[in-house]
C-alpha cells in the first residue's frame, strides 16, 4: 500500500506535480476529445510544436515562457490558416513544413548560447516535479476556461465533427468556431508544457482522447473515459517514475499512449475472434 | 408582399465557385407546400445551386431570396442534407444523437433539450424506418441505413424548406418509397421541397422540375421538362463521344457514393 501512497505524502513536490499532472490530463483531455473527433492529430503535433521556438524566444528576451508560447501558438494557427486558405496542396503537407519549420527554428534561436541546454531540455520534456503553486492555481484556470468553453459551445463543436455544412446550415459559421476549437487547444497546450513539456503534450492531447473514442459509444462517454484514463495515467506514470527512477513526464505519456495501444489490441483480438466465429457458423 | 407567397425565388442568377458560374440565368420560384426536382448529371450543377440556396455557396449574380431574405439567414426554418458527409461515419455518436443535432439550431447553444424534442427525433427515425437502430452506433451501419438517418436528421428539424443532395443514392427500393412518402407528408404539413435527383421517375412525382447541364435546359411541369428530347440534349451534352446504347444507363439512378 505505502508503494502507491508514500512517495506523494512524504514529498510535497510529487504531491504538486501529481496535482498538476491530472490538471493537464483534464484539460488536454477534454480539447484531445475534440481534435479526435475532428481528426486534428496532426494539427495537434504542429501546434505543441510550434510553441517551441516561441518560448526559446521569450528566454532569450528574458520574457516569461507562456507569453513566448502563446506568440508560437497564434503565428501557428495563422500561418496554418493562411496556407490551407491560399494554396492547392493538402492540409498534411502545410502544416508538416510549417511543423518542421517552427522546430528548426526554435533549435536555431536556442543554440545561440550553449547555457540554454538546460532549458531545452525543460521546454521539450516539462518539469513536473518543479510546478510551484502558482503554477497550479494557472493550471486550474485553464481546466475551467477550456471546460467552460467546450460545454457551452458542445452543439456546434459536434456538427462542426460531424460535418461543417451542416454547423453552417444550423447557423453556426464552421470558420469561426473551427478557430475557436483551434484556440482551446493552443490554450491546452501552452497551459501544459510547463508540466509535460512541448513533446509530450500531444501524447496528453491524443492518448486518452483516443482510448475514449475506442471505447465510448457517445461524445460525453468518450470525454469522461479520456479524464480518467488521462488522470490515472499521470498518477501510474509518476509512481513508476519515483520507484525506478526514470524522466516523470515522460513516463506519464508511456503510460497513456500504452494504455491506449493496450485498448486497441484487446478490441482487435476480440473483433477477429468475432469474425472468425461468424466464418464458423457461415461453413457449417 | 410577394415576399410572403414565395418560399424560393431567383431571377437571372448564376451560381458557382470562386466567382467562377457553372450554371446562368436561373430564374426560379417555389411556393409553401411545392417542390421541385433539380436533374441532371453529374457536374451539371445540382448541387452548386442547392448550395447556394442554403447559403453554403455565395450567388456569383442575379437576385436570390430564400425564406424572405438572403440564403443562410434563416437557420430554423431551413434543413439541408449533402451529397457527402465529411467524417460524421467515424465519431462515436448513436443513431439518435445524429438525428438529435437537427434539434440543435432551435434550441440554440445552450437552450434544453425537452421532452417534445425526444418525441420528433422518435418520430422521424420511425418515419424513415430507422426506430429500433436508435441505440446502435452510426460507424457499425450500412451506407443505406446511415442515409436514412440523415434523412431522419433533416426531418427533425421541422424545417419550412428541406434541401435535400440526392437522397436517395444508397437506399433499397423500399427505402427509397418511404422517402418519397416522406416528402408527400411534409409537402401536406406546407414544408417546400428541393431535391437534387438522377432518377426521372422520382422527379415526375414532383410539382416543378429544372433539368440542368451546365446551362438551364429547361423550367416547368416535370411532363414538360423532363420529355424524351429534352432529357437527350441534356444528358446528350455529357454522353458527346459515347455510344448511343449508353443512354439508359445514365437515366437510371446512380449511386455516387459507389466507390
Amino acid at each position: 500500500m505505502s508503494w502507491f501512497v508514500t512517495p506523494f505524502v512524504d514529498n510535497p513536490f510529487l504531491l504538486r506535480a501529481l496535482i498538476a499532472g491530472i490538471l493537464v490530463a483534464v484539460s488536454c483531455s477534454i480539447a484531445g476529445t475534440f481534435v479526435v473527433l475532428r481528426g486534428l492529430a496532426f494539427l495537434g503535433d504542429a501546434l505543441a510544436h510550434g510553441v517551441l521556438p516561441g518560448v526559446a524566444g521569450a528566454l532569450l528576451l528574458g520574457l516569461p515562457g507562456l507569453l513566448g508560447a502563446a506568440v508560437g501558438a497564434t503565428l501557428m494557427i495563422i500561418g496554418v490558416n493562411l496556407v490551407t486558405s491560399r494554396s492547392r496542396l493538402s492540409n498534411d503537407t502545410a502544416i508538416g513544413l510549417l511543423f518542421v519549420g517552427m522546430l528548426a527554428l526554435g533549435v536555431v534561436m536556442v543554440s545561440r548560447s550553449s547555457t540554454f541546454t538546460g532549458d531545452i531540455v525543460g521546454i521539450l520534456f516539462g518539469e513536473i516535479l518543479g510546478v510551484s503553486v502558482q503554477d497550479l492555481v494557472q493550471q486550474a484556470i485553464a481546466v475551467v476556461v477550456i471546460g467552460a468553453v467546450s460545454w457551452v459551445f458542445a452543439r456546434p463543436f459536434l456538427l462542426l465533427s460531424f460535418d461543417p455544412e451542416q454547423a453552417d446550415v444550423a447557423g453556426w459559421p464552421s470558420r469561426r468556431y473551427h478557430l475557436l476549437m483551434l484556440v482551446m487547444v493552443a490554450v491546452a497546450v501552452i497551459m501544459s508544457f510547463q508540466t509535460v513539456g512541448t513533446l509530450l503534450v500531444f501524447g496528453m492531447l491524443l492518448a486518452p482522447a483516443g482510448s475514449g473514442a475506442l471505447l465510448a459509444r457517445s461524445v460525453p462517454a468518450m470525454m469522461g473515459w479520456a479524464v480518467l484514463i488521462g488522470s490515472l495515467s499521470v498518477y501510474a506514470g509518476m509512481l513508476v517514475s519515483y520507484h525506478f527512477d526514470l524522466a516523470a513526464g515522460a513516463s506519464i505519456v508511456v503510460v497513456a499512449v500504452l494504455v491506449f495501444f493496450a485498448i486497441f489490441a484487446v478490441q482487435a483480438v476480440r473483433q477477429s475472434l468475432r469474425d472468425r466465429q461468424a466464418a464458423a457458423l457461415a461453413t457449417s | 408582399m410577394t415576399a410572403s407567397t414565395s418560399v424560393i425565388r431567383t431571377e437571372g442568377l448564376a451560381v458557382g465557385f470562386q466567382g467562377k458560374p457553372v450554371v446562368s440565368d436561373i430564374s426560379i420560384s417555389l411556393r409553401p407546400g411545392e417542390s421541385i426536382a433539380l436533374v441532371g448529371t453529374n457536374g451539371s450543377g445540382k448541387s452548386t445551386l442547392l448550395k447556394t440556396l442554403v447559403g453554403l455557396l455565395a450567388p456569383i449574380s442575379g437576385s436570390i431570396e430564400v425564406l424572405d431574405g438572403v440564403p443562410g439567414s434563416t437557420p430554423r426554418r431551413i434543413g439541408y442534407l449533402g451529397q457527402f458527409h465529411a467524417a460524421g461515419g467515424l465519431l462515436p455518436l448513436q443513431a439518435r444523437d445524429v438525428v438529435m443535432m437537427g434539434r440543435y439550431p432551435r434550441r440554440g447553444l445552450l437552450g434544453r433539450i425537452t421532452h417534445d424534442d425526444r418525441k420528433i427525433v422518435a418520430k422521424s427515425m420511425q418515419r424513415m424506418g430507422v426506430a429500433d437502430l436508435a441505440g446502435q452506433p452510426l460507424r457499425s451501419m450500412s451506407g443505406g441505413q446511415q442515409q436514412r438517418v440523415y434523412i431522419a436528421q433533416v426531418l427533425a428539424r421541422e424545417a419550412d424548406l428541406l434541401i435535400l443532395d440526392e437522397p436517395t443514392a444508397g437506399l433499397d427500393a423500399g427505402s427509397a418509397e418511404r422517402y418519397l412518402q416522406v416528402v408527400q407528408e411534409e409537402l401536406q404539413r406546407g414544408a417546400s421541397v428541393a431535391t437534387a435527383t438522377h432518377d426521372i421517375g422520382e422527379a415526375m412525382t414532383f410539382d416543378k422540375a429544372i433539368l440542368l447541364a451546365g446551362r438551364v435546359v429547361a423550367y416547368g411541369l416535370p411532363r414538360d421538362v423532363l420529355n424524351a428530347d429534352r432529357l437527350l440534349e441534356a444528358f446528350g451534352i455529357a454522353l458527346r463521344g459515347i455510344p448511343h446504347n449508353g443512354h439508359q444507363d445514365l437515366l437510371s439512378p446512380q449511386d455516387p457514393h459507389g466507390h
